[in-house]
């Protein structure tokens, strides 16, 4: 039934004289990645089922430029910034959705001191307010008595302190929320972080992502939840790598909600 | 004669003080060495950061045993200081227990420093035993080979001594006033010392005074000279764990600054009236150097946190890429700027005021590329340390010297890099296929 998602875009609704209340920014990994575009429509899926009014940038978004900063290219980081706050400046954007920590820290934080100013929220505060409002419903579903573990992302919470959303939309599930050994302020970064997601890793013992799997699979757990798409892409790599793919799901908090209301 | 006790101290004082003035002066002046940085914003919460962080010691206790056994230590230093101030005003003005006036305060005083003297002695003791004996990891790490880890236990022996030699004055005291010594007036209450009592049995009154004597004499000797220590001891944490955590970072964790030099540049370039092929003005300023490859290049502040760093390795035992074999330490990352900027320090000091090039930096001379490229800028370092050292700070100021002033990333970064400036993504993508995912099933 839900194949069907709506949308929108900044130029369409702008053309019409429109104004969304939201602008859901995709991320390059929520556009380009696989795995990631499956967040992506997971989280509009929500959206649509919500009937919150949001467009995207589609093809006028660019990279916020993370990944060029944390690398130490702070001049690219800059164009990418002043580009892309000159689009959204233009749409009179006020309100920022996105489902990338790495996204969402850098226009929140990094963002105002180069003339960007928007309220910027990551997806899973979003739906927790989603939920609050009852907009959406989640008790009972498909992840009823599930043992599902979570894994923080670095840019959501030590970066951001943003621990308690997921958790809580994970526990609106009726799912068993169990923590690993290192959570929250000590959460074990994945090893994307710091553009390590776009080049091999130094000389070591161990990949960072192994040794936070294991940590994970420590739990017991049935689902690794993540609230991150380079998160998820280590967390995936990590359980394919110890073979217990067929047993263990590796999932963003958005796919957990959706699939909860079977959309 | 009857003075020379009292010159003898004045001058052991004066000396011992004017010392570490002048070390305090080249500390503070190697500081100065770093670049300036905005610190003057949000006073209140700096102040309760510090009252919190330093004063209220609230992330050590994170790790309970040694949070635990450190605040002992450290309220027995603070505390025990009301008896230094005493022992000094006595050792200037040749009496003997001068505040003993104060009776029944004065004797809860002194029972309260024995007992604290006591703590200090056993948390000490399990200190010792914790990088000796367990070796805990984080103690025997690469970066803690020799000065490191003798400074560590040299601290913990000069501490164990200098309470027992307390405790040793307070017996031999107490012994004296057992036995009405002249000069040795009933005053103070010593609940840890007359254990040690006993052993003086059957010693005449002059052997008493004798032990005294030295044992009250090497105690403030000896705290003159751990004073000293310090300017050259991971033990300075003690002093500017205050400024240190006022300081701090009290942004979100994961904003990074933007560099303000680079917004000017961005700007220019996205100027449409801008003249690309403007020459520059005859009296433009040099350019300015993006990234630190020296201390002289980081900010003041990260050159605070240098000298702070108590080499405690929290932030290394939570670092990911520490934790999986990589070379990058945080801690390593602290300790190298200190010892590169004590460097500098002393060529300044050996060329009259002047810092005289030495062929040597920070980047490849103490911190190699493999180490900061290891950094997943997770945060977990800043998060861990107890003192509001910001260590991945350093680390990203010298990726930016790599990237932009010597584009020597990695390769892989360069292609990344390279997409990203093409195609406004760091994969190859083309950006008109940004919102396929829409159409896909």
């Amino acid at each position: 039934m839900a194949n069907e998602i709506n949308v929108p875009t900044m130029a369409a609704l702008f053309a019409e004289g429109k104004q969304p209340e939201i602008l859901f920014w995709v991320g390059c990994a929520g556009s380009f990645d696989d795995r990631a575009k499956k967040i992506t429509k997971a989280f509009v899926k929500i959206l649509n089922k919500a009937g919150v009014s949001f467009a995207v940038l589609g093809t006028e978004e660019s990279c916020t430029g993370d990944p060029a900063k944390r690398a130490g290219n702070e001049f690219l980081f800059q164009m990418q910034a002043m580009t892309n706050i000159e689009v959204l400046n233009g749409y009179e954007v006020k309100k920022v959705v996105t489902a990338c920590p790495h996204c969402f820290n850098t226009m929140k934080n990094e963002y105002p001191g180069l003339g960007g100013n928007y309220e910027v929220v990551h997806h899973t505060q979003f739906l927790k307010g989603l939920i609050e409002d009852g907009k959406i419903t989640l008790e009972g579903g498909i992840y009823k008595g599930k043992r599902i573990t979570y894994h923080d992302p670095c840019y959501l919470g030590r970066a951001n302190n943003v621990y308690e959303a997921p958790r809580e939309l994970i526990k609106k599930l009726d799912a068993e929320l169990v923590e690993m050994k290192n959570c929250r302020k000590r959460g074990l970064c994945c090893g994307a972080g710091g553009a390590q997601m776009f080049k091999e890793p130094e000389k070591g013992d161990k990949d960072v992502n192994i040794e936070r799997t294991e940590q994970a699979l420590d739990t017991q757990p049935e689902i690794i939840a993540a609230a991150c798409p380079f998160c998820n892409t280590m967390m995936t790599d990590g359980v394919k790598n110890k073979e217990k793919e067929a047993s263990i799901a590796v999932l963003d908090i958005a796919e957990l909600v959706a699939n909860a209301q079977d959309l | 004669m009857e003075y020379l006790p009292n010159i003898i101290f004045a001058i052991a004082l004066v000396v011992g003080i004017g010392f570490f003035t002048k070390n305090v002066k080249k500390l503070v002046r190697n500081i100065k060495l770093g670049k300036e940085v905005e610190v003057g914003d949000n006073k209140p919460q700096r102040w309760k950061n510090m009252a919190k962080i330093a004063l209220g010691q609230t992330k050590m206790v994170v790790r309970p045993i040694a949070g635990l056994m450190h605040i002992l230590v450290y309220v027995g230093f603070v505390i025990i200081n009301i008896e230094v101030l005493e022992i000094i005003l006595d050792g200037i003005l040749g009496t003997h227990r001068l505040f003993a006036p104060l009776g029944g305060i004065y004797d809860f005083l002194i029972g309260s420093f024995e007992i604290l003297a006591l703590l200090v002695i056993i948390a000490v003791v399990v200190f010792w035993i914790r990088r000796n004996g367990i070796k805990l990891a984080r103690f025997v790490k690469p970066e803690m080979k020799g000065w490191p880890k003798k400074d560590g236990n040299m601290i913990l022996y000069i501490e164990f001594v200098l309470m027992l030699l307390f405790l040793t004055m307070n017996a031999a005291d107490f012994r004296l006033q057992q036995l009405g010594a002249e000069h040795y007036a009933e005053a103070g209450a010593f609940p840890v010392s007359q254990v040690i009592v006993p052993l003086f049995d059957g010693l005449s009154t002059s052997t008493l005074i004798l032990i005294e004597r030295i044992a009250w004499w090497l105690h403030i000797l000896g705290i003159l000279a751990f004073l000293n220590y310090l300017y050259y001891s991971k033990h300075l944490h003690i002093l500017l764990a205050f400024p240190n955590t006022y300081y701090g970072k009290i942004k979100p964790q994961g904003e990074f600054d933007n560099l303000e030099a680079v917004t000017n540049e961005v700007k220019l370039m996205m100027d449409p009236s801008a003249d690309p092929f403007a020459a520059a003005a005859d009296d433009a300023p040099e350019p300015e150097k993006f990234g630190a490859s020296d201390v002289m290049d980081l900010n003041w502040v990260q050159l605070l946190n240098a000298y702070t760093c108590t080499e405690c390795g929290r932030c290394t035992s939570e670092c990911p890429a520490n934790q999986t074999g990589k070379k990058l330490s945080p801690r390593k990352i602290m300790m190298d700027t200190r010892d590169r900027l004590e460097e500098v320090g002393k060529n300044i000091d050996a060329n009259k005021g002047e810092f005289i090039p030495d062929g040597k930096q920070l980047l490849d001379d103490y911190i190699s590329r493999e180490e900061l490229w290891a950094c997943t800028t997770c945060n977990a370092c800043v998060q861990a340390c107890p003192v509001s050292i910001d260590p991945l700070s350093i680390i990203v100021e010298m990726r930016r010297f790599l990237v932009m002033e010597q584009s020597a990333a990695p390769s892989e970064l360069n292609n990344m890099m390279g997409n990203l400036e093409n195609n406004g993504a760091p994969w190859p993508f083309n950006q008109m296929d940004r919102l396929n995912w829409a159409q896909e099933s």
